[in-house]
């Protein structure tokens, strides 16, 4: 594809009123906001009660949903109109837009919170904004169907799965060159380094597997596979991946299986299956971690796992085809 | 085109030396210029020139996408015979130099004639056209890979989203061209598998004649509705009509209130311009900027025919058409296709197991397996022939 020319972001509408707000204490529990990618909205639960605070328009087709580092904006990728919706998180409402070019599918924020990483599903491309302008970087090409990003703890790399290429793609974030293309089993669509940085792992919905790639040598290391008594292998479809905090335990969320598998992060033995609503994808941990959240597409609901006892403790219903879950403390 | 990559060669096997040299992986697509089809009854059904080569054009350009970060170079080399061409006779030059990786878009009859030339021994040929019930059974090949769903398989997707809908009570009306037959007899059969009925059958030997007229619709709306009128009660008239000779005339002039289904009306397929599920929306938007038209089951077929190729090359790191042929039958095997799931050969027949799509005209309504149809093995195994009743025999 040809290089297009950088353009500016579109700019904030609302800049000054999220200036103007001013920083009063706030009394209320940590917060889910899930993308519903059918409904074109973000729905917010309370952490505690799980109820529906607000429930925010957004713009066409929200999927990849992130919380800011200062946790004062939730950002959402809106597929269809080729551009993120910045929420501000005390009036939980839509304050700014950034042009992000054709279908952006989900995003991730450089390790400092300056950059935003997009991937734009249909172009084969990453798009690279300014966060604080909206302005383009540069753009990266990858493979076809790019989606999940991930960011290595020390900046210099971005890695992008790229569905229809099979590969996870590693970017230097000081050249913006590829400088690394690992093949992965079929479609990949998440990305996620270990806490230690040692590996990163990548999840492959059809391949039904996960590759564990060791980041500098660029060779996978181990491939892990599931195997659930009753399940066709077919409907196996790996996508979330979330690790806890020690590194020791992975939740991978299994889409038609209606599974989270649990795993021995070091010894990539899968320990459980922790049966959840239907075709779950994307999972986030809540601020404590003491709880997981997950989005099941089809069941139009998220399902709460309590980490301690692996246990899933209630769903409770979201918008339709929830997408993805960003939480903030 | 080909002649010309023919004349670099070395007389040494081309894909070989391409292992050692970054040389580009020959695919060839074979194709004959098949007279048009003829008119069609509806003005919004054509017949696109590049259909199917579109579909194997687009899917080399991306296995190529993936080729650039492994080293790894296809070209898709296009020979079209000219009508009536003996596919035997005109291959033949092609594989002056070995046996080759074949993407037909051939009709049934060519494709055995290919398949059986002396000349092909050796070849791996991937069927990205035909739907025949045969080709999968008695005229099997050990050398033919089949894509789309066969006609059985269309019959039981159809079958198990009726049975589901426990609509079980069916009319056939059958059309008069061999292939008629054949999907009929899928459709008994399938009313046998999944506990339906068929209550009437009826064959209808229409003459389309002259399809444009500027007369009205008189006719048509007298002649269907005598065509269906019969004495039981039914749920849907299932319609056999492979050549699309009267089954669009159907809906909504039956003489009775009931839907059509079949091979017009609600249809099984593998592909529509209409589906966006399982990431499908991307590849029709790939391929309308690649072709700036919708995507047909044909282009379909030979985007996976080439894309299957890709997969036992790059992540089967396959070169010769015999390792690529292991590599399709073997367990390490899988391609995707927009269906949710990995795709692979059944080792029976060679036939890829696949979901099925049901649809009408604007918008896909179900994907069959339909939810309680089970199999011990895999339960996409639950359309078309199953293991223990093909009547295959591969040699090997």
């Amino acid at each position: 594809m040809p290089s297009r020319a950088m353009t500016g972001g579109r700019t904030a509408l609302l800049v000054s009123a999220v200036l103007s707000c001013s920083f009063a204490a706030r009394a209320r529990a940590s917060e889910l906001f899930v993308s519903n990618e059918v409904d074109n909205t973000v729905t917010v639960l309370d952490g505690d009660s799980y109820r529906i605070i607000a429930t925010i328009p957004t713009d066409q087709r929200p999927r990849g949903i992130v919380e800011t580092l200062d946790h004062k904006a939730v950002l959402v990728c809106d597929g269809d109109s080729s551009n993120i919706d910045v929420i501000d998180t005390k009036t939980l409402k839509v304050i700014r837009r950034i042009n992000t070019g054709p279908d952006p599918e989900t995003l991730a924020m450089s390790i400092s919170g300056d950059k935003l990483y997009v991937s734009n599903e249909n172009n084969a491309l990453v798009t690279v904004i300014d966060y604080a302008t909206g302005k383009w970087i540069t753009q990266v090409q990858v493979g076809i169907e790019p989606e999940g990003l991930a960011v290595s703890k020390d900046g210099r790399t971005v890695v992008v799965a790229s569905e229809e290429t099979s590969m996870a793609h590693f970017i230097d974030t000081r050249t913006w060159q590829v400088v690394a293309n690992v093949l992965v089993d079929t479609r990949p669509r998440v990305a996620v380094y270990t806490p230690d940085q040692r590996y990163l792992w990548v999840s492959s919905e059809v391949g039904g597997t996960v590759s564990v790639i060791d980041p500098k040598s660029h060779q996978i290391a181990h491939v892990i596979n599931f195997d659930i008594p009753g399940v066709d292998k077919q409907y196996i479809g790996p996508v979330g991946l979330q690790f806890t905090g020690d590194g020791r335990t992975a939740f991978v969320a299994l889409g038609r299986a209606n599974r989270v598998a649990v795993v021995d992060a070091r010894t990539y033995e899968v320990k459980q299956y922790i049966l959840v609503g239907q075709r779950p994808w994307q999972l986030t941990f809540s601020p404590d971690r003491s709880k997981l959240y997950v989005a099941n597409g089809l069941t139009n609901d998220v399902t709460i796992i309590d980490v301690s006892s692996l246990k899933a403790v209630k769903s409770v219903p979201v918008g339709r085809l929830p997408w993805g879950i960003a939480v903030i403390p | 085109m080909l002649s010309l990559w023919l004349g670099v060669s070395r007389p040494c096997d081309a894909v070989a030396a391409g292992a050692a040299a970054p040389r580009a992986f020959p695919i060839v697509y074979l194709s004959e210029a098949y007279p048009e089809p003829g008119i069609m009854p509806s003005l919004l059904e054509t017949h696109p020139a590049d259909e199917g080569l579109a579909g194997a054009r687009e899917a080399t350009a991306e296995i190529n996408t993936t080729g650039k970060f492994l080293g790894r170079n296809f070209k898709l080399y296009v020979e079209i015979l000219p009508a009536g061409a003996d596919v035997a006779a005109q291959s033949r030059r092609l594989f002056a130099r070995g046996p080759l990786v074949i993407v037909a878009d051939l009709r049934a009859d060519d494709l055995l004639k290919l398949a059986d030339a002396p000349a092909a021994k050796g070849s791996l040929i991937l069927d990205m056209r035909t739907t025949d019930d045969s080709l999968r059974q008695q005229d099997c090949r050990s050398s033919v890979f089949h894509v789309l769903p066969n006609q059985a398989m269309r019959a039981d997707a159809l079958a198990q989203f009726l049975v589901e809908k426990r609509w079980t009570r069916w009319f056939l009306l059958q059309g008069p061209t061999l292939q008629d037959a054949v999907y009929a007899a899928d459709v008994r059969r399938s009313a046998t598998r999944y506990g339906a009925r068929i209550v009437a059958a009826k064959s209808y030997d229409y003459n389309p004649g002259s399809r444009r007229s500027d007369t009205g619709y008189q006719q048509i709306q007298t002649q269907m509705p005598l065509a269906t009128q019969i004495g039981s009660d039914y749920d849907v008239l299932f319609v056999a009509d492979e050549t699309d000779l009267f089954g669009d005339y159907l809906p909504y002039n039956t003489f009775a209130a009931r839907p059509v289904v079949g091979t017009q009306g609600l249809i099984a397929a593998a592909w529509t311009p209409a589906f966006q599920s399982y990431s499908a929306l991307q590849m029709q938007h790939r391929f309308d900027l690649f072709a700036h038209r919708a995507m047909t089951e044909r282009d379909y077929g030979g985007w996976l025919a080439v894309s299957i190729v890709g997969e036992a090359v790059m992540r089967g790191r396959q070169i010769s058409p015999a390792g690529i042929r292991t590599y399709l039958r073997s367990d390490n095997f899988l391609v995707a296709g927009f269906k949710g799931q990995g795709l692979t050969f059944r080792s029976w027949d060679q036939q890829l197991r696949q979901p099925v799509l049901i649809a009408q005209p604007l918008m896909v309504i179900s994907m069959s397996p339909q939810n309680g149809f089970l199999h011990p093995g895999n339960t996409t195994d639950t359309l078309g022939f199953d293991q223990p009743e093909t009547q295959c025999r591969l040699a090997q």
